[in-house]
């Protein structure tokens, strides 16, 4: 690949804050517009600025296509798995009025955690599309 | 007003898409009409729909788009004629939805049906329930949990189902239908 | 501005025809497929209409604050707009490995292909590869 110098130095000095970024409207939507979805979307957006400027080989040594394969299914097993725990605590599926001491508690763990299993698997699944369609595009 | 210039010029970037004859030149206004549409978005009070948009209509899908044209090329470019039977259909049906609308009630009053269900239920409620002063983010985790938990499978699905069709590097054997 | 009163949905119906009209009309598979995002567009729009409500806030709960607009609409879109990136990366996905195998994605160029396919049976150059790894 060329090297394209002022894209690369952009890159690297942008990528930390869309991380950054991602993680605020991860853990501040609650409060400010944000949440999971939209978290998940901007990770990806920072790992696919990192994909197309320094290629597939070099974001693949940091984030391997198995471990997003992982993160993919996590995610989805994590909302799941809160609902599952509800269950066990004697309330009815994803009903988090039960997970702490009281209702509003249990209300702010329960959504932490959804909205952290939607996050992750929006991410994982993301950057997994923009790996399949660049390899194809690749040799093409 | 400066919704409505922004109406005009999405409608406008629609046709733009549809008249273009470089399948390159539609993506970037799809991506185009995407931001104008987040911009939208955010005057109709929806931040978090705004958000969403900006990011992944303009954003990611865009990105998408133009990965699949790069595996695609070379594309011929579409021949500028009219299709007049599908023109036909398009515009009674486009004529049938805007006759439609006149029995619509009027946009953005308070007292529109829509506004008189659940809706209220959850901006009354969601202090005292939920304790979240982002009602969006209370619904979508809390009162729909089940629902996001659905949409969240298909994401998943989808992202699967890409990797099953195109998830492993080309093989060479498959490489001699490529002209 | 009482005339104005639907402009939205009139907007909201061009875009909509718009992205109909690519989607049976132009042959090309790509642009069938961004049409049917424009159409996409259109629907989400509408919706996020329905849940306005003139002189309100953003339905983030503030002191002070009189009237919300709808959250529900926002709820509904904000999911269906991840959702609609995935499936449409599958039909892009598709799109590409129907490019990969028949070298064409146009849609009248297919269906020719697909009558040669049925004249020259049993035995052709189109044998499914994919059994074999």
């Amino acid at each position: 690949m060329k090297s394209h110098l002022i894209l690369s130095i952009v890159a690297k000095f942008l990528i930390p804050l869309v991380l950054l970024f991602a993680f605020y409207v991860q853990f501040h939507g609650d409060f400010g517009p944000g949440g999971g979805f939209q978290a998940g979307v901007i990770f990806a957006a920072a790992v696919i600025l990192h994909l197309l400027v320094f290629g597939h080989a070099a974001t693949e040594h940091f984030i391997p296509t198995a471990v997003l394969k992982i993160g993919a299914a996590l995610g989805v097993l994590i909302y799941a798995g809160v609902g599952v725990a509800s269950l066990l605590a004697g309330g009815r599926y994803l009903d988090y009025d039960v997970l702490a001491d009281n209702a509003v508690a249990g209300q702010h763990l329960g959504i932490l955690l959804v909205e952290a299993g939607v996050g992750i698997t929006v991410a994982a699944v993301m950057i997994l599309l923009a790996y399949s369609f660049q390899q194809r595009g690749h040799d093409a | 007003m400066i919704s409505l210039l922004l109406l005009l010029f999405l409608a406008i970037t629609a046709i733009a898409i549809v008249r273009s004859r470089d399948t390159l030149t539609a993506v970037m206004l799809t991506g185009l009409s995407s931001l104008i549409s987040a911009c939208l978005f955010l005057l109709l009070d929806a931040a978090d729909v705004a958000f969403t948009e900006a990011a992944v209509g303009a954003g990611i899908s865009t990105l998408l788009m133009l990965a699949a044209l790069h595996a695609v090329a070379p594309v011929r470019p579409q021949p500028r004629r009219v299709a007049w039977p599908a023109l036909i259909v398009v515009l009674l049906c486009g004529g049938l939805l805007a006759y439609g609308t006149l029995d619509l009630p009027p946009f953005g009053a308070a007292e529109n049906p829509v506004h008189q269900h659940v809706g209220n239920h959850y901006l009354e409620q969601t202090e005292r329930e939920i304790g979240v002063p982002n009602v969006v983010t209370a619904v979508l985790a809390s009162y729909r949990g089940f629902d996001t938990l659905g949409e969240v499978v298909v994401v998943f699905t989808a992202g699967l189902a890409v990797l099953l069709l195109i998830g492993r590097p080309r093989r060479k054997d498959e490489e001699r239908d490529a002209r | 501005m009482s005339w104005l009163a639907h402009f939205n949905y009139w907007a909201v119906i061009v875009v909509m025809m718009t992205g109909l009209y690519m989607a049976i009309a132009q042959s090309d598979l790509m642009r069938k497929l961004i049409g049917i995002t424009l159409l996409q567009t259109a629907v989400f729009f509408l919706y996020i209409s329905f849940g306005f409500v003139r002189n309100a806030q953003v339905p983030i709960l503030t002191e002070g604050a009189e009237r919300y607009s709808n959250p529900l609409p926002h709820v509904l879109i904000l999911t269906a707009i991840v959702v609609g990136v995935a499936t449409t990366a599958l039909g892009l996905a598709l799109v590409v490995r129907i490019r990969e195998r028949y070298g064409s994605i146009d849609e009248a160029e297919l269906a020719s292909l697909a009558d040669e396919v049925e004249d020259l049976e049993p035995h052709h150059d189109f044998d499914d590869q994919d059994e074999h790894p």
